[in-house]
């Protein structure tokens, strides 16, 4: 935190002398911690996948979108236009990644801290309304999960605009705001094969089955309640 | 060596088309005595339905000859299972068509590919096809350089063998996603160069001539190489790349692509 506002106070100073166009310092983001340890979701996801996926994969969305981000800011105070444009696509991707994994940590828990247990109040009212049941909303994200070609996430998100659930897939590392700008994630699953292959090896839909066991709705429950009081 | 040429296939991969015709489908009832269907089946002529289905090729070496680069448990999972799993695929989803009868893989790719609007087929045809190709690409005591007429035509095309590669492996780790890598003889341009493609996409999609593949997606180097991709794609190219499969490929390719025409600009 005081590093990062060092970087703003330096670029403020350089700023005023230069005029406006340093004011803004370089926001880079850090890995956030998981809540649980990476042995705590045991069977589900072993914690040899847990480590691998928060220490290396994660870390690393993390790594090269705070380097896309220095870049970026470089060429665009030099108003180098095609290094801008270039740029996006790291960052689209990077920065996808670690806002991506970042809500699957929170939306996983061990089942001694309320994992798996299915949503109560306006959220399982919700699901009951839109889906039928949750049986029917977990068998409409599984089938999308395994029918999902190369990398990508599963999703229930909210739509803000018409307050309805929606399910939705999104490839690569694509935040799901990309498929509507009102959708809120509450609920991701990663498809990326690194997300199971270890344990599960080819076998995604049994992946697919089991992570529900983990699935914390607490905090799809607070995000729903937040966006629909 | 210690490898002989006479038992590769020279030529790209397709999956052998077998054919099988299914008559349980308009027989009334499986109980009939045999005389009785036989009598059925002469006098239905009409009624029969023909089945074609692929068959799954194996890769030209043992699962265990890519060890220590590539485990025994890696290929046994990748061809048995991912691989397979396409194909199989394949069929069921083909046993339903009556329209893609009939095609080598190759035309099947393309076909259901349908200029960008892709089939469900799409998927699971391109990956068998790249499957095929990427087994032949690789072989036991692979790697070093390629010799002849490709090393010529590498070194016209990237400045030396060592610019090909690191122009190889750079496209390999800045694919976002799962893909794969390819050094292919582009048509028009007749040259060489380094692609790199999302999925189950391939360069015979925009009918260019695939020289070499390497498989991205994690399936590929996750038992291995757990998330270092570049520890996986330098063992490729140091130890698993076969370069001769790549000129077999190459001398084939010049049958299509005339290289020795002068590169005259147009005015």
């Amino acid at each position: 935190m005081a590093l990062r506002t060092l970087v703003t106070r330096k670029s403020l100073k350089g700023g005023l002398g230069l005029g406006f166009s340093r004011l803004r310092g370089v926001h880079t983001v850090s890995l956030p911690d998981l809540p649980y340890d990476y042995g705590a979701l045991e069977p589900v996801i072993s914690g040899e996948i847990m480590e691998l996926h928060h220490k290396k994969h994660h870390q690393t969305y993390v790594t090269n979108y705070n380097n896309a981000l220095q870049q970026l800011d470089a060429a665009m105070a030099k108003g180098d236009t095609p290094t801008v444009v270039k740029l996006q696509s790291p960052i689209k991707f990077n920065g996808g990644g670690h806002i991506n994994h970042s809500i699957f940590w929170k939306n996983l828990a061990p089942v001694c801290e309320g994992g798996g247990e299915p949503p109560k109040h306006s959220l399982g009212w919700a699901i009951d309304l839109h889906f039928g049941s949750l049986e029917a909303l977990t068998q409409k994200m599984n089938a999308e999960g395994a029918a999902l070609q190369g990398s990508g996430w599963v999703w229930l998100g909210l739509d803000k605009e018409f307050k309805r659930l929606v399910v939705e897939t999104t490839a690569n590392q694509d935040p799901l705001v990309t498929k509507g700008p009102s959708l809120v994630p509450l609920l991701g699953i990663d498809v990326w094969e690194h997300a199971y292959y270890l344990q599960y090896k080819n076998v995604k839909p049994d992946y697919l089955k089991n992570i529900w066991k983990v699935m914390n709705w607490k905090y799809a429950s607070e995000v729903y309640e937040k966006e629909c009081p | 060596m210690g490898w002989s040429a006479s038992c590769i296939n020279p030529f790209p991969a397709s999956s052998h088309l077998l054919v099988a015709i299914n008559m349980s489908k308009h027989l009334k009832s499986s109980q009939i005595p045999l005389r009785k269907q036989k009598r059925a089946w002469l006098g239905n002529e009409k009624a029969r339905c023909v089945l074609a289905y692929y068959g799954l090729q194996k890769p030209p070496y043992e699962l265990d000859a890519l060890e220590p680069y590539m485990s025994r448990k890696t290929l046994e999972m990748h061809w048995g299972k991912h691989h397979r799993g396409y194909l199989e695929g394949l069929n069921k989803q083909l046993a339903k068509s009556d329209v893609l009868y009939g095609y080598t893989m190759e035309e099947l790719v393309k076909v259901t590919y349908n200029s960008g609007n892709p089939f469900p087929e799409f998927n699971n045809a391109a990956q068998v096809w790249n499957h095929d190709f990427f087994w032949e690409s690789m072989q036991p005591g692979g790697g070093n350089e390629p010799i002849l007429g490709l090393l010529q035509q590498i070194e016209m095309d990237f400045g030396s063998f060592t610019n090909f590669k690191e122009k190889f492996i750079e496209a390999a780790l800045s694919l976002l996603g799962s893909g794969w890598v390819w050094l292919v003889l582009k048509r028009n341009e007749k040259r060489l160069e380094v692609v790199k493609t999302s999925n189950a996409i391939s360069p015979l999609l925009w009918d260019d001539i695939p020289i070499i593949s390497l498989d991205m997606w994690e399936h590929a180097y996750y038992l291995d190489y757990k998330n270092e991709k570049g520890k996986y794609v330098d063992v490729f190219m140091n130890h698993l790349v076969s370069w001769n499969m790549a000129m077999l490929r190459m001398a084939r390719a010049q049958s299509f692509v005339n290289l020795a025409e002068p590169k005259i600009p147009v005015a």
